[in-house]
């Protein structure tokens, strides 16, 4: 029993990704269109040369078809998955293990989401019939909870902590204002962010993620394959997934200040990978801003601070984009909005442009490290789903 | 009694007429007739030592349901044993009084719980005048425990008359011109009496406490005074604090005399609704040694103002902006179904083999054992607020939602929503204690479950259960 992982037998070479934003004039069809061509553009192929396909959604449509109608797919098998806000990253690990396994040659990776078609703000998950018993809060409302237990377990005075993810918010906003991707492309003041209106405890409207429409796409074929495709491809090594069992939520020594899926996901993937000093051996991470709070304790989560520590490191910079390890170089959920099943393809896009010297020389991180980190949860503090990737432009 | 209190001068204020002196209690925008029933039944059977109760007639004229039985709610909430039988005795105010007599002249242990949630159109009498409660007699020998009042005999009168209505479907009560009502209900309470003190074998001086009950105040005053009693033998009837809960005045008052009533008391119990009706009891020794599990008066002393636009808002006499968040879908009956002492009983299970409660219930413990849990219910069980938050974006029928994580006394973790508080009040550490409420209504299914609200009443504070 043992997770050994796939490092370096899977390779990325092509990415798209759509604009995202409120894309009222789109449709899911189109999003999915778009972020597939501009993949299959950058690997210099097309879909017919894809053996098999995984396409992520939450709740956007149902089944493959979802995906097969609008790219007219001839005969392929097309996987639809879901696993929360992870889906997009979910649908890579899918075509990945399923070409490491070897039943394929190509496989490709979709996401898409269509959120604003609701006509409601936040997100909204898809009523199972139920015994009415469960929670009916928003994820801000429960993510809103770590800030205060976090204050408290390390002695932070409360209005300290709103200017530490005041400026969690100010440097995603400063990422993705360059960033022409991003829904949102404005530098936000400290001021502002901190004086935005409540939405859940001491949340403001600028501690959340905002909503957005938008798709990504990863085409994976085996390593060895990849320099016929790219002469830039990146390297798997590693994919780690973890469903919590919802626990937390009824464990009294749970405490709200670190999220153990979290931790036990990134532990696999650093073993997978073999790395052993992430704030240093990385070249940046994407990881799963939905609320400020959320990066604030992801950042010792993923190893990148030591426990209590990572308010003091966000104030320094440490995450800057010209800091020790950038963080969410590309604006993150923050500047990006969430398209449920996109957000982990575009996490994987942001590391396929850095990595290959692609990035817009405006947010260009400033280190030549080689390895890049995605980090995507879904669900709330004490029940979550939680996967890591880690990619790498050269084989070890 | 439901926490929040509309001061009656908010009403004149607002309107420039309507309104009046004191407060009155106001049902909670999660509290329907059955919410307010099932609290005063837990109330009481707590009270009484928990007794096994063979029947249970819930009684109101503000039924949550028509065509199903709302007291089968109450009996889940209160997990009485099936064999019990559970019905609705509703739709008039008599039914309250009437409930209680039919108990009274039956066999085995009876819980009679009435409940009313009472409004009118804005500026109305019955608006200010009427209040929001539940109450529960527990009615049986003494084989099911201490009796605290006997039964000594009963009166009634009835007659067919116009005095007040109310179509299915209204939300308010019509009512006759007052002096017709008048000259109708007091003779017919005085017949009541008459033949009540003659079944129990009394004379009208032996009779300490009187309480009189009845819609018509006009009627109510008019016949005390007729009965010519000293006055402190009349029992105060709560309008200024509580207002008049319809059916479950009789009751509500019946339970506040006991609480201060000495043994050999003769309490006469009296309704004037559609008829009269006159029980009479006798306090017996046992009193001195009950003990209300929360008295009236505590529930009195420890109410929460609620602003004017918020009761009209709650009796949905005001329809303000909802939130824009989708509303939460219809209940599933047969999930409900499955899961009936969870969502009614708020009984989790726990793991015989490591002691670790699952909320809810769980078939695998988290220690990894497998069908080896006992049920755990955790109603009564008081907690503390580990940490809270406030959603104002969540669909709730009144935002914000205040959520709280609880830790129960004795173990066991639950995050739950919270009622009865205002957000600003809330601090980690906070005591807590579960109460049934109706959480959203959809399709006309309305979703019965748990919340959590603050201890306030100083006795329960410190209780460990």
């Amino acid at each position: 029993m043992a997770s050994h992982g796939i490092k370096d037998r899977v390779a990325i070479v092509g990415m798209g990704c759509t604009a995202f934003g409120e894309r009222f004039d789109t449709g899911l069809d189109d999003l999915l269109v778009d972020a597939s061509n501009q993949a299959f553009t950058a690997a210099g192929t097309d879909k017919d040369a894809v053996d098999a396909y995984w396409f992520g959604t939450a709740q956007s449509g149902m089944s493959g078809i979802t995906l097969a109608r609008p790219l007219q797919l001839d005969n392929k098998p097309v996987t639809r998955v879901e696993n929360y806000c992870a889906t997009g990253s979910e649908a890579l690990r899918q075509a990945a293990y399923a070409v490491a396994s070897g039943a394929y040659d190509v496989a490709m990776a979709v996401g898409g989401e269509k959120v604003k078609d609701s006509g409601y703000a936040g997100l909204n998950a898809f009523p199972v019939p139920n015994d009415g018993t469960g929670r009916t809060l928003t994820a801000a409302a429960m993510f809103s909870m770590v800030a205060p237990a976090y204050a408290q377990k390390y002695g932070v005075d409360e209005d300290e902590l709103k200017k530490v993810l005041a400026r969690i918010a100010w440097k995603n906003h400063a990422n993705g204002a360059k960033n022409p991707r991003a829904q949102f492309r404005r530098e936000m003041s400290m001021e502002t962010i901190c004086a935005s209106p409540r939405v859940a405890g001491a949340l403001g409207i600028l501690d959340c993620a905002g909503v957005a429409d938008g798709a990504a796409a990863a085409i994976v074929v085996r390593a060895e394959d990849a320099h016929r495709y790219t002469d830039r491809p990146l390297y798997v090594k590693a994919l780690s997934f973890v469903a919590g069992n919802g626990s937390g939520l009824t464990d009294p020594t749970y405490d709200y200040t670190h999220f153990p899926e979290v931790e036990a996901s990134v532990q696999d993937a650093y073993a997978q990978a073999g790395v052993t000093d992430p704030r240093h051996e990385l070249a940046m991470a994407e990881v799963h801003d939905c609320f400020t709070p959320t990066e604030l304790v992801l950042m010792e989560d993923l190893g990148f601070s030591a426990r209590g520590t990572a308010w003091k490191d966000i104030q320094a910079g440490a995450f800057d984009l010209d800091g020790d390890l950038p963080v969410n170089p590309d604006g993150g959920l923050k500047s990006f909005g969430h398209p449920v099943g996109a957000s982990g393809l575009r996490m994987l896009f942001e590391c396929w442009l850095q990595l290959r010297g692609d990035a817009p020389e405006a947010r260009r991180v400033g280190n030549d490290r080689n390895l890049a980190l995605t980090h995507n949860l879904g669900g709330y503090p004490g029940e979550m789903v939680s996967f890591v990737s880690i990619v790498g432009r050269e084989l070890s | 009694m439901p926490f929040r209190r509309l001061d009656r001068s908010e009403i004149t204020a607002t309107f420039g007429s309507g309104g009046g002196k004191g407060s009155r209690a106001v049902a909670s925008y999660d509290q329907d007739t059955t919410t307010l029933g099932a609290e005063a039944a837990r109330l009481a059977i707590r009270s009484a030592g928990a007794p096994a109760v063979d029947s249970l007639y819930f009684a109101t004229a503000d039924p949550a349901y028509l065509d199903k039985t709302n007291a089968t709610a109450i009996h889940a909430a209160l997990r009485l044993h099936r064999s019990g039988i559970a019905l609705d005795v509703g739709g008039a105010v008599r039914s309250g009084v009437g409930g209680l007599r039919i108990a009274l002249d039956g066999a085995g242990t009876t819980l009679v719980v009435s409940a009313d949630v009472r409004t009118g159109l804005p500026t109305s009498p019955d608006e200010s005048a009427g209040g929001d409660a539940g109450a529960a007699v527990l009615v049986g020998d003494p084989s099911a425990g201490p009796v605290i009042a006997e039964y000594l005999g009963a009166g009634a009168a009835t007659d067919e008359f116009l005095d007040r209505w109310r179509t299915p479907g209204d939300r308010r009560s019509k009512v006759w011109e007052e002096r017709f009502g008048e000259t109708k209900y007091v003779p017919l309470g005085l017949e009541a009496w008459e033949s009540a003190l003659e079944a129990s074998l009394l004379e009208a001086a032996s009779v300490d406490r009187v309480i009189v009950a009845g819609t018509h105040g006009r009627a109510v005053n008019a016949f005390t005074k007729k009965l010519g009693l000293d006055a402190a033998a009349i029992v105060d009837n709560l309008a200024t604090t509580v207002g008049n809960p319809g059916t479950a005045q009789a009751g509500l008052l019946l339970a506040a005399t006991l609480e201060s009533a000495t043994p050999g008391e003769v309490i006469a119990l009296v309704s004037l609704a559609d008829g009269a009706d006159v029980l009479l009891f006798r306090v017996t020794d046992e009193i001195t040694e009950y003990r209300a599990a929360r008295t009236v008066a505590e529930q009195i002393a420890s109410g929460g103002p609620l602003p004017y636009g918020k009761f009209l808002s709650w009796r949905q006499m005001v329809t303000v902006e909802p939130p824009r968040r989708p509303e939460p879908a219809r209940v599933s009956a047969s999930a409900a179904g499955r899961s009936e002492d969870w969502k009614f009983g708020f009984v989790g299970s726990r793991d015989r083999s490591t002691g670790s409660l699952h909320l809810p219930p769980a078939r695998v413990g988290s220690g990894g054992s497998l069908d080896d849990m006992e049920p755990a219910p955790m109603a009564d069980v008081a907690g503390t607020i580990v940490t809270f938050t406030i959603d104002r974006l969540a669909y709730s029928p009144s935002p914000p939602i205040v959520f709280a994580v609880v830790d129960f006394d004795g173990g066991g973790r639950f995050p739950v929503e919270m009622t009865d508080v205002d957000a600003a009040e809330v601090r980690i550490g906070d005591r807590v204690e579960m109460t049934f409420r109706r959480l959203f209504t959809a399709d006309g299914i309305h979703d019965y479950f748990w919340k959590a609200r603050p201890v306030r009443t100083a006795a329960d504070t410190n209780e460990e259960n």
